[in-house]
């Protein structure tokens, strides 16, 4: 009797310790950015209700989310250049660092060890250790003419513990090599284009396309063959036509592929862009609402969710991938920010920033099946961005 | 009375007459609500910069007050940023200038 109770009070005070986190999978549940407050809720996609919300996050201004490949972990990129590890299964945060001035997002490695930060002040990349953020690679850019590092965007990860990004003020794109973290190898390319506003890689992992503000076209780098160098593509999309003010820099991230062909939004036009991946040529062009800030793919190809810039950020349309035709107009209310699919598609989270709320949707039906409350909500992540390349 | 001092000086040396034709209360809301939320998407919401400049009144220093509502209404040709004047008159865009210049941007 004695020898049994004396493991059973040791393990006590451990248990209590644990009581008030979750024993459970985390393969459903997400993130929901609340930037204002600086805070984010734990979602249950299955269940369709938050779990936690976890404060003290600092500025979430455009904040983006990575996960670590045990899904446990929510790794937030804050605009003040914080970098934090949010425990999902407690909900709350096992780490936070404040590692750069000012930051526009992330991604984690392919082994899951390394986070690296995009940072615009000062402008580069910093690569820290997934277990406890310490450092352990700095990069910084390019000087730019007026002295400061150019603004780092576009960060992915790809195949072969790399990362790859792309240099705004001085139009370049940086492939770092993290293998052996302690000796970072970076190849440069320069010359790619005209204010690189962010990149994406393809689900394979081996096409970094980085779109261009100051011009039209995209930077297409092939990661099997780097030696090959940039390749400009769609170099005259929208030649010689009258671009609109852009209210709301587009998104690249989670760039839409169905079957050959990827769809994206047309920096300053009403309009969806149809590519074809076999030849890099444009096949088509959907006009749409307003200038699309993300055109993302349901996970099946089937159906393509565009939201849209300011003003017209209260709409949702929906684009059969096959006819290209649009099958519906969703009035989701302003300040429409963000969506996220289910793993496998069948629903979508959209943040509606006016009203507080983000709505799910049946992406079959297109009916709202469910609303949370949230403040002020923009991106929504769930876990299964961890087994993605490039998300 | 050292505050209302400063707002009194602020006006004389005020180059535009921002403050005779201030918005209504609840166009003044909206205002810093479209500054933080919408400004915010390249600014930051917090006004500390992102892709675009930081627009705290340190950075904002070297520029006059009628060269920001001039900036916000026309953009800034060969940046992204974009004319606003669809969305405000001058004298909104001439009063967050002011605002911005003064930081008294909370909503």
């Amino acid at each position: 009797m004695k020898r049994l109770l004396l493991p059973l009070l040791l393990f006590l005070p451990l248990a209590a310790i644990a009581d008030d986190c979750l024993l459970r999978g985390t393969g459903d549940l997400g993130v929901v950015i609340e930037r204002a407050t600086g805070s984010l809720q734990v979602v249950d996609t299955t269940a369709h209700k938050a779990l936690f919300r976890v404060e003290g996050l600092g500025d979430l201004s455009h904040a983006s989310v990575v996960y670590s490949r045990d899904e446990r972990y929510a790794y937030v990129f804050g605009r003040d250049g914080g970098l934090t590890k949010v425990d999902l299964l407690c909900g709350r945060i096992a780490k936070r660092i404040v590692q750069g001035g000012n930051s526009i997002g992330g991604a984690i490695s392919q082994d899951g060890r390394l986070v690296a930060v995009s940072n615009y002040e000062p402008g580069g990349v910093k690569v820290f250790s997934s277990d406890d953020l310490s450092l352990v690679a700095d990069i910084p850019a390019t000087r730019t003419v007026k002295g400061k590092g150019s603004k780092t965007v576009g960060l992915v990860d790809a195949p072969g513990e790399r990362f790859v990004f792309s240099l705004y003020d001085t139009g370049e794109i940086w492939l770092l090599g993290m293998k052996d973290p302690a000796h970072p190898r970076l190849t440069k390319f320069a010359g790619i284009g005209r204010q690189p506003y962010d990149g994406l890689v393809t689900p394979d992992g081996r096409y970094y396309i980085a779109g261009l503000f100051g011009e039209d076209g995209l930077a297409k780098l092939d990661l099997w063959h780097p030696e090959k160098g940039v390749e400009r593509i769609l170099d005259h999309y929208g030649k010689g036509e009258q671009k609109l003010p852009v209210y709301k820099m587009p998104h690249l991230e989670g760039w839409a592929i169905a079957g050959n062909r990827a769809f994206f939004p047309a920096v300053g036009h009403h309009e969806v862009l149809v590519m074809d991946m076999e030849s890099w040529k444009e096949i088509g062009r959907i006009p749409v609402h307003g200038q699309p800030v993300f055109v993302m793919a349901r996970p099946d190809g089937r159906q393509l969710w565009v939201n849209f810039a300011f003003p017209d950020n209260d709409t949702v349309q929906v684009i059969d991938s096959e006819s290209l035709k649009i099958v519906d107009t969703l009035k989701t209310g302003k300040g429409t920010l963000h969506m996220e699919f289910t793993p496998r598609g069948e629903e979508v989270w959209i943040s509606v920033r006016d009203k507080d709320e983000v709505q799910i949707y049946d992406t079959d039906t297109r009916k709202l099946k469910g609303r949370l409350q949230a403040r002020k909500p923009s991106g929504i992540f769930f876990t299964d961005r961890a087994h993605k390349t490039g998300l | 009375m050292v505050r209302t001092l400063s707002l009194l000086l602020g006006l004389t040396i005020c180059p535009s007459s921002s403050w005779a034709a201030a918005p209504s209360p609840a166009r003044q809301q909206e205002l810093l609500y479209l500054l933080h939320q919408d400004c915010g998407a390249c600014h930051g919401m917090r006004l500390k910069g992102g892709l675009g400049p930081a627009l705290t009144p340190e950075n904002l220093s070297a520029l006059s007050e009628a060269q920001i509502q001039q900036t916000i209404l026309e953009g800034r040709p060969g940046t992204p940023m974009p004319p606003w004047k669809p969305f405000m008159s001058p004298e909104e865009a001439g009063w967050l200038a002011d605002r911005l210049k003064q930081g008294k941007t909370t909503e």
